[in-house]
């Protein structure tokens, strides 16, 4: 036994308590197994996948915006938090840069996306930093604000037309090298600032320590409200990239493109291993998660018609599966960290 | 009144805050709500002279299912919990209703209404049972049940579609007896009334406040805390059934994308006076709240604001009311510390 697991409290049951502490430590390698186990079980429905197409235009090519999007709920729900409002934002940045290319250029597009969402950003921060609502409640409220606000951009821009710049669908749809998804240039680069950001930075030490135990973040100095409106403006603008890189692999947007995957990115996390609580969690297992619902969405679309459910409702089975997960996965969590 | 002066003795030596959320308990709330909604009648009157009555029948029928939902999330408040399900379960019960309509003779429609009204309490109960079972925190738990009831009424009615009972449509609109008292608000108050009135008074009824306000004590005092907390969602889901039939009757159609109703009843529920933290307020204040944020909609399109903007102001009052009511909640807990 440790000396973290001793401070923890009497174990009754040693080996069995080691086993669930390290486990609830190391969420990563149980989710590769699992990854594993469902590309077997894909290669036993349809034995020609998983394959070099399949991975690179299938499974990447969703698996790497909604990844982003999902660190957007990893990072908020280390502190406790959520952010709900990731899916009207990535709509609201993906539909910005579509309207506005034709007429600026790409690149202030996309300036202009990211700066319209990292104001809803500045929003939620200062209602959940300093008013203290409660992160999902605020962060619903501001779906309906940036849902309405985006109609309305939408009815004055609706001349313009709507246009992708090449650039972006090439960086989420194109490969170089004839496999190498072009969106991983973007991808590894941020994965390996969160990830190292979170284990190495004071900022993600003190996204933990809030998570923990709030009031002894505070005692102990930290600014808890500034933390958090950087940590929502951050989660904002990931979900603009995330939002532009969809309208990149769709080739459109709408101001509702990415609305759909606020529930998989909040799975993603979920199941990444990240505490809904807080405190607990980390990138790599997000990415996992991420991978594990590619598979699944492949497995639901290949596997109902197999079984004889062509007819039933994809999305209404993916929607009921996503939120048995959630909590399934939550009561879990809950279990393992009352009894230590 | 008699709560004011009740405040002001032990008032005196303490800070300004605390009176604030004394306010807000007490019956000083829904008084200054109706006042409100009072002037908000008189400022629409002023706009547009020609709306009344036949405006306030259009308006009770378009808040029935927003002031059912928002009744059924002010009984979860007040245990302590919340109910981020609310508006799937509408939807639910909205397309339920309106494929059996669709689907049986009119003679068994009286049926229909039963049997949603049972799914209604199953869906509540089983919210419930999750969350006691699982000790995951209510919040959690019902956003997850936010995406099986949606996909649940996805799979029921992938797109809209369905019918509505005649009798049932006639039920809420119109006028009952003079022109100015709606069809729909004597349902709501009815609906509302024959349910909670009796409960209110009851074991249950106190059970519920008891817990909501302190889960340990009312623990500790022989409450059965966690049949009290299914029992709460199982009320909250009765009334998103009847929020459901609501929708059905004015819509007469199955919608199987849930609407705004979730943040609607959070809305109401906290600008009604409800305290998010629980075990505190009544049903008339979020009622009054649903009224007072349906004609501030009302009169934003009466003075030419574009729906979409309306949308805009209303999701702002929103966020407003939330953040003051969390910020109310927040400085009652500290001087409460």
């Amino acid at each position: 036994m440790t000396g973290a697991t001793l401070a923890r409290g009497t174990q009754p049951r040693g080996r069995a308590r080691d086993a669930r502490n390290w486990l609830r430590d190391n969420p990563i390698i149980p989710l590769i197994l699992l990854f594993g186990l469902l590309l077997v079980l894909l290669n036993l429905v349809n034995p020609a996948l998983p394959n070099q197409g399949w991975i690179a235009n299938s499974l990447l090519r969703f698996a790497i915006p909604l990844a982003i999007l999902a660190a957007c709920q990893t990072l908020t729900m280390l502190t406790g938090g959520i952010d709900l409002s990731v899916g009207a934002v990535a709509s609201m940045a993906g539909y910005v840069m579509a309207t506005q290319a034709p007429i600026h250029g790409p690149w202030i597009a996309i300036g202009l996306a990211l700066g319209a969402a990292a104001l809803v950003g500045v929003v939620n921060g200062v209602g959940i930093g300093i008013f203290r609502v409660h992160p999902l409640i605020m962060t619903l409220a501001m779906i309906l604000v940036v849902g309405g606000l985006a109609t309305v951009y939408f009815i004055t821009v609706v001349a313009t037309g709507v246009r992708v710049p090449a650039e972006m669908v090439w960086l989420a749809q194109g490969t170089s090298f004839g496999f190498v998804p072009n969106s991983l240039l973007l991808f590894v680069p941020l994965a390996t600032v969160i990830i190292l950001g979170l284990r190495r930075t004071g900022y993600g030490r003190l996204l933990y320590a809030i998570g923990d135990n709030e009031v002894a973040a505070r005692l102990s100095g930290v600014r808890v409200w500034q933390v958090l409106i950087v940590l929502y403006v951050l989660s904002a603008l990931m979900a603009g990239v995330a939002g532009m890189l969809f309208a990149g692999v769709l080739n459109t947007a709408s101001t509702q493109l990415a609305n759909g995957y606020l529930l998989p990115s909040v799975a993603a996390a979920v199941i990444g291993g990240t505490s809904i609580f807080g405190g607990r969690g980390g990138y790599a297992g997000t990415i996992v998660g991420a991978l594990i619902l590619g598979v699944l969405t492949t497995l639901l679309t290949i596997g109902m018609p197999a079984l004889g459910l062509a007819g039933v409702n994809q999305e209404a089975v993916r929607q009921i599966l996503y939120g048995a997960i959630i909590l399934g996965v939550a009561a879990a969590y809950t279990r393992l960290t009352e009894s230590s | 009144m008699s709560a004011l002066v009740r405040a002001t003795g032990p008032l005196k030596d303490l800070p300004l805050r605390r009176s604030l959320g004394r306010l807000i308990d007490s019956d000083a709330w829904t008084l200054g709500l109706f006042v409100l909604l009072g002037l908000l009648f008189l400022l629409t009157f002023l706009i547009n002279p020609g709306y009344f009555p036949r405006g306030l029948q259009g308006l009770a029928l378009g808040a029935l299912p927003v002031a059912l939902a928002a009744v059924g999330q002010a009984i979860a408040v007040i245990s302590g919990g919340i109910d981020l399900s609310i508006g799937s379960v509408i939807a639910l019960t909205n397309v339920t209703a309106a494929v059996l309509f669709m689907n049986m003779a009119p003679e068994l429609s009286v049926g229909v209404v039963v049997a949603v009204l049972v799914l209604g309490l199953l869906v509540g109960a089983i919210n419930g049972t999750l969350i006691v079972a699982s000790r995951v925190p209510d919040i959690v738990v019902t956003l997850a049940m936010l995406f099986v009831w949606s996909g649940a009424a996805l799979l029921v009615l992938p797109r809209p579609g369905g019918a509505s009972a005649a009798w049932l449509s006639q039920l809420s609109t119109g006028s009952f007896l003079t022109e100015w008292l709606p069809r729909a608000l004597v349902l709501l108050l009815v609906i509302v009334g024959v349910v909670w009135l009796p409960l209110r008074r009851s074991k249950l009824g106190m059970s519920l406040y008891a817990v909501g306000s302190n889960r340990l004590a009312a623990f500790r005092s022989g409450v059965a805390v966690g049949r009290t907390r299914i029992a709460a969602y199982v009320l909250t889901g009765f009334f998103a059934a009847c929020a459901g039939l609501a929708l059905t009757a004015a819509t007469g159609v199955g919608q199987p994308i849930a609407g705004p109703y979730l943040l609607l009843s959070v809305a109401a529920v906290v600008l009604g006076g409800v305290s998010l933290a629980g075990g505190r307020g009544g049903l008339l204040g979020p009622i009054v709240a649903v009224y007072i944020l349906a004609l501030i909609r009302a009169d934003l399109l009466f003075l030419g604001a574009d729906p979409n903007w309306a949308e805009v102001v209303q999701g702002g009052i929103m966020v407003l009311v939330v953040m003051l009511g969390a910020y109310v909640t927040l400085r009652q807990k500290r001087a409460t510390e």
